[in-house]
């Protein structure tokens, strides 16, 4: 490993935010099989897209700069790529859950949606 | 303290392994279609992380470009399945 | 249009930049030869350009985003984590917007899907309503509250 040369200033910080992202992405992932209705599910992979991914690339940040000796900054773009898209996804994939109902996975979340008027408004479908 | 930082980077990347194992789970086990795509979002995120983390582990910039066409190419794709799902077709006139 | 600063060159330049990883003079050219190309074929897409003012406000939407992320972050981890195996409230919940700009609706549907524990679902263009769905639906004034004041109005001063 290259990390023999690092020092401590860096190697601490960094290896505290990989821990933090990974338990982050890790609780996220879980969650995925924890909770039991897909409108509950949507919610678990964003805590690993959002906060887990901007840690472990905060730490790559660091740890590369250190290594390479001058500022390495270019995994800011897959921060903001990661930022805008993947909100994009879920919103994507919300709209189709909310078009073709829940399918066949547990009760519990579209009840107030589907009572009355569902919250998809038909112009926007056609 | 590197030391530490090594055993930081194991212990990532044995999260991210262990939250692709979930994701593939819910992957294959799913009951609809679009917890099958939530599902490959969060596979591609967690696998994009982990070649960030060998990237750490092993000192080589490399593993930033791949990283960045996961990240490009996951995007694409769950973004047009989701949208499959919702219009039934992914390009429009 | 008019603008005093070519914010889409700017950032494209940015971009080109990190991903190469260089300063050198050649690719600053590169870097502005293709900026002025790809915001010139962009704009023929998307005539409608947004005008975003006032840095201060943006930056402190920026860091007010950041903290309701790590503290929601927490929220969240504690649900799928609980210790009693109970499934959280769910549900949607409707929020009427004064804000009426389109680039300032995209940015209030990211932030709020970007924060975990609320998802964007749906926008009335009609009646300007906006419809989310939360995760922990405990009370649903704070959630309002949330959105329009520390969201929403940052957004109208910015985009309006």
């Amino acid at each position: 490993m290259s990390a023999a040369a690092m020092p401590d200033w860096i190697a601490l910080p960094a290896a505290l935010l990989l821990i933090a992202g990974g338990l982050l992405a890790l609780i996220g992932s879980l969650g995925l099989l924890r909770l039991d209705s897909f409108y509950a599910r949507i919610h678990a992979p964003t805590m690993g897209n959002t906060l887990g991914a901007g840690c472990v690339l905060i730490a790559s940040m660091l740890t590369s700069s250190a290594a390479a000796g001058r500022p390495v900054i270019h995994e800011l773009l897959i921060t903001l790529f990661l930022l805008i898209t993947s909100p994009v996804t879920t919103m994507l994939l919300m709209r189709a859950a909310l078009f073709r109902g829940e399918g066949s996975g547990g009760g519990g979340g579209g009840g107030n949606a589907r009572a009355g008027k569902s919250p998809v408004a038909d112009d926007s479908l056609v | 303290m590197s030391a530490f930082l090594d055993w930081a980077v194991h212990f990532a990347l044995a999260c991210f392994a262990t939250g692709m194992l979930c994701a593939a789970i819910r992957l294959m086990r799913g009951p609809a279609a679009q917890d099958r795509i939530l599902a490959f979002d969060a596979l591609y995120i967690n696998g994009m992380l982990s070649i960030l983390m060998l990237g750490i582990g092993i000192g080589s910039a490399i593993y930033f470009d791949i990283a960045l066409l996961i990240a490009l190419f996951g995007f694409v794709g769950s973004a047009a399945m989701a949208k499959f799902l919702l219009r039934g077709e992914v390009i429009e006139p | 249009m008019t603008r005093k600063f070519p914010l889409m060159e700017a950032l494209l330049l940015l971009m080109w930049l990190l991903v190469n990883e260089s300063l050198a003079p050649h690719q600053w050219l590169l870097g502005l030869l293709f900026a002025v190309l790809v915001s010139r074929l962009a704009r023929t897409l998307r005539p409608l350009a947004a005008r975003p003012r006032r840095l201060g406000t943006a930056l402190l939407l920026c860091w007010h985003v950041l903290c309701d992320v790590i503290r929601s972050n927490l929220a969240v981890g504690q649900i799928i984590l609980g210790t009693v195996r109970q499934q959280p409230k769910v549900g949607f919940l409707k929020i009427p917007l004064a804000l009426r700009d389109p680039h300032g609706l995209a940015a209030l549907s990211i932030i709020i899907t970007a924060t975990p524990g609320t998802v964007f679902a749906h926008h009335d263009p009609r009646e300007n309503v906006l419809t989310l769905h939360v995760l922990d639906l405990q009370d649903e004034a704070t959630w309002l509250r949330v959105i329009t004041q520390r969201y929403e109005r940052p957004l109208m001063e910015i985009f309006e």
